[in-house]
């Protein structure tokens, strides 16, 4: 169990109940887009155990700088300036280090630099939307930006997603690999929202609502909102059932 | 009452969204200068070692059309069967082959391509060798979390036939959604999300 040798159980199973299922009618996308038949059960073999790793060497200065990374010289993104931090843990409660942790978002106003999103709210040249960055040797991560827009999205016909922010997390296993959404503390949108109403569970969706940490805000600057994140955890490999010889 | 095991559950899933793309592979939806290149698009150098093979991939919906915002990420062994990961305890494997790769579909085709090598076998749980094999991860709006399958190669039929984890999918019509057909050095593995055909994912 120390953070010197590479770990190299398996993973817990997922408890799919607590995810959202496949088949969401309510978001419709989901109708066409889920697998109909059970899922194949398997434990963990090597090709899950392990997965890639990504050095801080590829990480630019600016990469977990929203506000600044796409913005002209002198110039930064419009919009309510936040920091975002937390800390990559496993179901153990253990620090996942030197992972890749991967965001993006609308602007201000609701708006994605993508050619596919046709809302009509402006975009900001200063804003690109994308940041990354690499946890600490604590699993800890943290960046800037700005409170995205909450937008409308053709589902309902009056269907709002609330502000949020996307995330992609690899962990050390490719079995951990996982796509999520963040969410602000005390949006109204939030409980209205089909596409966070496609998990079950109440308390599963609060595990996605980052509070406002008045603690870590940088006064006169930005204020700050603090998202864990928990990736599976690991089987402990103190006793592993291995046939004779091998 | 007992100790507590002090476990945490998962973060839930949400899905990737149709805008996949700005986060993970900004430079191809037009947003250049915050990265210089995007991650896991190019898997092979000169000094790779093992047969170079073209992967092509689409993600086919229940109406049978083609994905055109999927995402998904490959993760394989280098050609003597060893993951370039810290958790590979069995020896190191090729410094020029990552094993990882990531392609958003072809934006008018939905259409994945994956310059790669053939990884070599892996051993299963309790020693047997698996077939060479491809574990594929597929996100995209309407997916609410992200699916897991793997890509069997169709010229090793000798190894498909003991593979573990083949031989554990009950319904044997099944297992051929696995298994890409070769044509010259083009493997082609489709993928269907639901249907007659629909390919097999895992819960692992
Ligand atoms: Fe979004």
């Amino acid at each position: 169990m120390s953070n010197l040798k590479p770990e190299t159980g398996s993973f817990f199973q997922r408890d799919r109940e607590w995810h959202p299922p496949a088949l969401t009618p309510w978001y419709k996308t989901s109708v066409l887009r889920s697998p109909q038949k059970s899922l194949i059960s398997m434990d963990n073999t090597i090709s899950e155990i392990t997965g890639p790793r990504f050095g801080h060497n590829i990480i630019g200065e600016l990469d977990n700088d929203l506000v600044h990374n796409f913005a002209r010289p002198g110039e930064s993104a419009i919009g309510e300036r936040i920091i975002v931090y937390g800390r990559v843990v496993d179901e153990r409660g253990k620090g996942v280090a030197n992972t890749l942790v991967e965001f993006w978002q609308a602007n201000a106003g609701g708006r994605y630099r993508h050619k596919k999103d046709q809302y009509f709210a402006p975009l900001d040249p200063n804003f690109g939307g994308c940041g990354r960055t690499i946890t600490d040797e604590n699993g800890f991560y943290t960046f800037r930006s700005i409170k995205p827009g909450p937008y409308p999205w053709p589902n309902g016909v009056n269907d709002w997603r609330p502000s949020h922010i996307h995330f992609s997390i690899f962990g050390h296993g490719f079995v951990q690999r996982l796509i999520t959404q963040m969410y602000f503390e005390g949006d109204p949108l939030i409980w209205k929202c089909p596409i966070v109403r496609t998990i079950p569970d109440r308390a599963a969706i609060e595990r996605l609502i980052a509070p406002l940490d008045m603690e870590a805000t940088i006064p006169m600057d930005a204020r700050a909102y603090k998202f864990d994140i928990v990736l599976r955890g690991r089987r402990s490999t103190f006793f592993e059932n291995r046939k004779e010889g091998n | 009452m007992v100790q507590d095991l002090g476990r945490i559950k998962e973060t839930p899933s949400q899905t990737a969204g149709p805008y996949v793309h700005i986060g993970l592979t900004p430079n191809f939806c037009g947003i250049g200068g915050v990265y210089d290149a995007d991650l896991g698009t190019s898997m092979v150098n000169d000094k790779t070692r093992g047969e170079r093979i073209t992967v092509k991939s689409r993600v086919i919906d229940g109406s049978g059309t083609p994905l055109k915002d999927a995402l998904v990420e490959i993760w394989q062994a280098d050609a003597d069967g060893l993951y370039n990961s810290p958790s590979e305890m069995r020896g190191s494997a090729d410094p020029n082959f990552a094993g990882w790769g990531r392609c958003p579909a072809d934006m008018d085709t939905g259409e994945f391509v994956f310059h790669t090598i053939k990884p070599g076998r892996v051993p299963f749980r309790d020693g047997r060798l698996m077939a060479p094999h491809i574990t594929f991860w597929i996100v995209a709006r309407g997916i609410n979390i992200g699916l897991h399958t793997r890509m069997y190669f169709g010229d090793e039929e000798k190894a498909n036939a003991e593979d573990p984890v083949l031989q554990r999918i009950e319904h044997k019509v099944r297992v051929p959604t696995l298994i890409a057909p070769r044509e010259g050095n083009v493997y082609t593995f489709d993928i269907h999300l639901q249907g007659d055909r629909e390919t097999v994912f895992f819960d692992i």
